[in-house]
């Protein structure tokens, strides 16, 4: 029986270009002269270091620690020394420096001790979220979200369909596809893992139909009694069927909330890749440490995929495929519609990269853009139902009070509307600006109420302070009335006040001077020695006395 | 007649009670607009408004005693967002209480030439500076507001004011360029 599909709203139909880099197998990339580590490759909080400069590391030894729940551990991907620990540029569209390991590759490539997980049916979810954690795997997709984290559909979530989205649907991009055709087995079992995790009821694997080839691959490796919970589905090619809410939407019918998560509405959807690498951990005990990477573009020779050891400088991946760098306009890290321009070549691959696109001179987006017209195109292709032209117009205001009443975090930056607008307006632009000029606000907001609490602590404990203050003067006020019985004037009290502190000092001079130190088990000699010294102490100050006496 | 004008007196008396009660029982402590405009000033604490504070200012302007355009730090988004909530006609800052300044800053004590005199440690309104007499003194970097309050009572001139610079998390996307306003007329050929 044919199973029924839904469709998302609006959506392209793209040129594909995916063929020139389906043609060459995939091939090991070349070990680099240097390995860069960037300890951000995920959504989360950093990871920490745990190596040292000059330590020698094996592959896939641990050398960065996740810092807190929603963070991921970072390994190496090659054995070597660390050369490094300090600033590195990252792919990543600010250009910023972010704290990376340096590893010098010492060519042998040695790994570290590996635990595979024997018989992963045995172990709890929750034992099996943490081997996943430990291996450091991310979403694989492009987001780079924790993967254990969307293991965990959480104790009041059951899951009925966990969806492994093999759509890839950008054009360019064949790194999934290929690994589809390579290691469809890898794939089904990784799921199989995942469903352990997730004790989901159903599972389907969404490709789309032109890639024929990985859906019959998969399709062969599927085993009888897997078919009964496992589908594997062929989806029409529109752009973005991969996106996560769309392609919830084109198999189940559901719509995701705005504002929810999948897992609301009882789905959970991961990468293809994404499962290889959870086989990878589980069957062979190895972390994350390569992938898949499309190295592609009309200014390569040889467009193809390579397996990629994590770390490695894009222009060393450029160069394997024989880049011809003066045709080249720019290199972008991602497909053509969401992908962004590397701001330096020698910038490492991070977990999250998907495809290397050198892009060719004289595109036509790079034409000056023209004022809207209001012709309405953007919205109605735009896959989350939004209206982009709204938008455009409040991000050009920075009303962003009215952006948001209009979803502007329910755009998935697809770049539909861009790519469709006949004034050639970078609308995603205009929202990515939005979106970030939002967190910035609400993060200075959040950083005013806090000084503003501190502010009042402050005020708070100096005036505990004056009080606590004022109130030890009064005791001590009191005290002094009762121990002197009524002193008849202030000069009295005064008088009163100096004259014991004089006694006091007094009575401490005494107590010192009968105090005598280390006087204990003395010998005869050491006797007599001291007193010796006594009898000198005792005329120096009597001729002291003298002396004060006549000057 | 009469009939009418007791029962509407009684009912006079009767809701006047109510709203009497009404008003007691649900009683607003302090002043609710105080509180909001608290929550639009940037909460730096700098004083530069004339005010000890960024509470005592919005008092100063709950009371129609302060203007709207006095707080730097807040900038122009301060300002109309203050002219929003009271109403009133948004005007530019007044340069007399300072100048607006884009990048944030914060302050950094040069270690080697603190004395630890902890001046700057009663100076600081968030306590935002470690340190004891005699000892070498630091700022919390996260929680400083960037006030330079601390500056002026430094003996030694050892607090310097450095820009807080973007990281990746804080980073934001710049505007795009505008577009053209008249496409451009291609030449007859």
């Amino acid at each position: 029986m044919k199973r029924r599909l839904w469709h998302f709203h609006g959506g392209l139909h793209l040129p594909e270009h995916k063929q020139a880099s389906m043609t060459k197998p995939v091939v090991a990339a070349a070990l680099p002269d240097e390995i860069i580590l960037p300890m951000q490759q995920h959504i989360g909080s950093p990871a920490e270091p745990v190596v040292k400069v000059g330590e020698h590391v094996l592959k896939g030894q641990r050398v960065a620690k996740a810092s807190e729940y929603v963070s991921a551990p970072v390994h190496a991907s090659t054995s070597g020394e660390v050369i490094a620990i300090e600033e590195r540029g990252v792919p990543h569209p600010s250009g910023l420096p972010l704290l990376s390991i340096v590893i010098k590759p010492d060519g042998k490539d040695e790994w570290t001790e590996l635990k595979p997980v024997p018989d992963y049916a045995q172990l709890d979810p929750s034992a099996l979220r943490n081997v996943i954690r430990d291996a450091g795997i991310v979403g694989l997709g492009g987001a780079g979200f924790p993967s254990f984290i969307k293991l965990n559909p959480g104790p009041d979530n059951a899951v009925d369909t966990l969806i492994l989205n093999g759509a890839e649907c950008e054009p360019y991009i064949t790194c999934d596809a290929m690994l589809m055709q390579e290691r469809p087995r890898d794939i089904i079992d990784g799921l199989l893992i995942m469903k352990h995790a997730l004790r989901a009821r159903h599972c389907i694997i969404a490709i789309e139909d032109n890639k024929k080839v990985a859906l019959t691959l998969l399709k062969n490796s599927l085993q009888e009694h897997e078919a009964e919970f496992l589908k594997i589905v062929s989806i029409p090619t529109i752009y973005p069927s991969g996106g996560e809410k769309q392609l919830i939407r084109i198999l189940t019918g559901k719509e995701v909330p705005s504002h929810g998560l999948p897992i609301d509405i009882g789905v959970v959807c991961h990468n293809v890749a994404t499962a290889a690498a959870i086989c990878k951990v589980i069957n062979e005990g190895k972390p994350l440490v390569e992938r898949y990477i499309t190295v592609t573009g009309e200014t390569l020779d040889q467009p193809r995929n390579l397996k990629v050891r994590i770390g490695t400088p894009c222009i060393d991946l450029l160069n394997a495929c024989g880049w011809r760098e003066d045709q080249t306009d720019e290199v972008l890290m991602g497909g053509p519609m969401m992908g962004f321009g590397i701001p330096a070549l020698d910038m490492p691959t991070v977990k999250t990269s998907n495809c290397l696109l050198a892009r060719p001179k004289d595109q036509p987006h790079q034409q000056p853009a023209m004022p809207c017209i209001r012709c309405g195109q953007c919205a109605a292709v735009c896959p989350a139902q939004l209206l982009p032209q709204q938008m455009y117009w409040y991000a050009r205001a920075r009303d962003f009070d009215k952006i948001q009443a209009y979803n502007l975090f329910d755009c998935i930056e697809c770049g539909c509307c861009a790519y469709v607008c006949p004034s050639r307006i970078p609308l995603v632009q205009y929202y990515r600006f939005a979106k970030t000029e939002i967190w910035a606000k609400e993060r200075d907001k959040e950083k005013a109420d806090h000084a503003r609490q501190r502010h009042e602590f402050r005020l708070q404990r100096l005036e505990r302070k004056k009080k606590e203050d004022e109130e030890r003067r009064r005791r001590k006020k009191e005290l002094l009335k009762k121990t002197q019985p009524k002193p008849d004037s202030e000069a009295d009290i005064k008088q009163a006040a100096i004259q014991a502190a004089m006694d006091r000092v007094k009575a401490k001079r005494a107590t010192q001077e009968q105090q005598k130190k280390n006087i204990e088990n003395l010998n005869e000699k050491q006797q007599q020695a001291i007193e010796a010294v006594e009898k000198r102490r005792q005329r120096l100050r009597n001729a002291g006395a003298d002396n004060e006496e006549n000057p | 007649m009469l009939a009418a004008i007791l029962i509407l007196s009684v009912l006079a008396i009767l809701f006047g009670l109510l709203l009497g009660f009404a008003a007691m029982r649900y009683k607003v402590e302090g002043d609710p607009i105080v509180d909001q405009i608290d929550a639009i000033l940037p909460q730096t604490q700098c004083g530069q408004c004339g005010y000890p504070g960024c509470r005592p200012y919005a008092e100063a302007i709950a009371r129609g005693e302060a203007d709207i355009n006095q707080c730097p730090p807040g900038g122009e988004a301060g300002i109309v967002a203050l002219a929003d909530l009271l109403g009133r006609d948004v005007k530019p800052l007044n340069d007399e209480h300072g100048e607006h300044k884009e990048k944030k800053t914060v302050v950094i004590i040069d270690e080697k030439l603190c004395i630890g005199c902890t001046l700057c440690i009663q100076a600081c309104p968030v306590d935002a500076i470690v340190g004891a007499a005699k000892q070498m003194h630091t700022v919390i970097k996260d929680e400083c507001t960037g006030c330079n309050l601390c500056i002026p009572p430094c003996p030694v001139d050892c607090i310097h004011i450095i820009p807080v610079e973007d990281d990746i998390k804080t980073w934001c996307w710049p505007e795009p360029e505008a577009e053209l306003e008249q496409p451009p007329i291609e030449e007859p050929v």
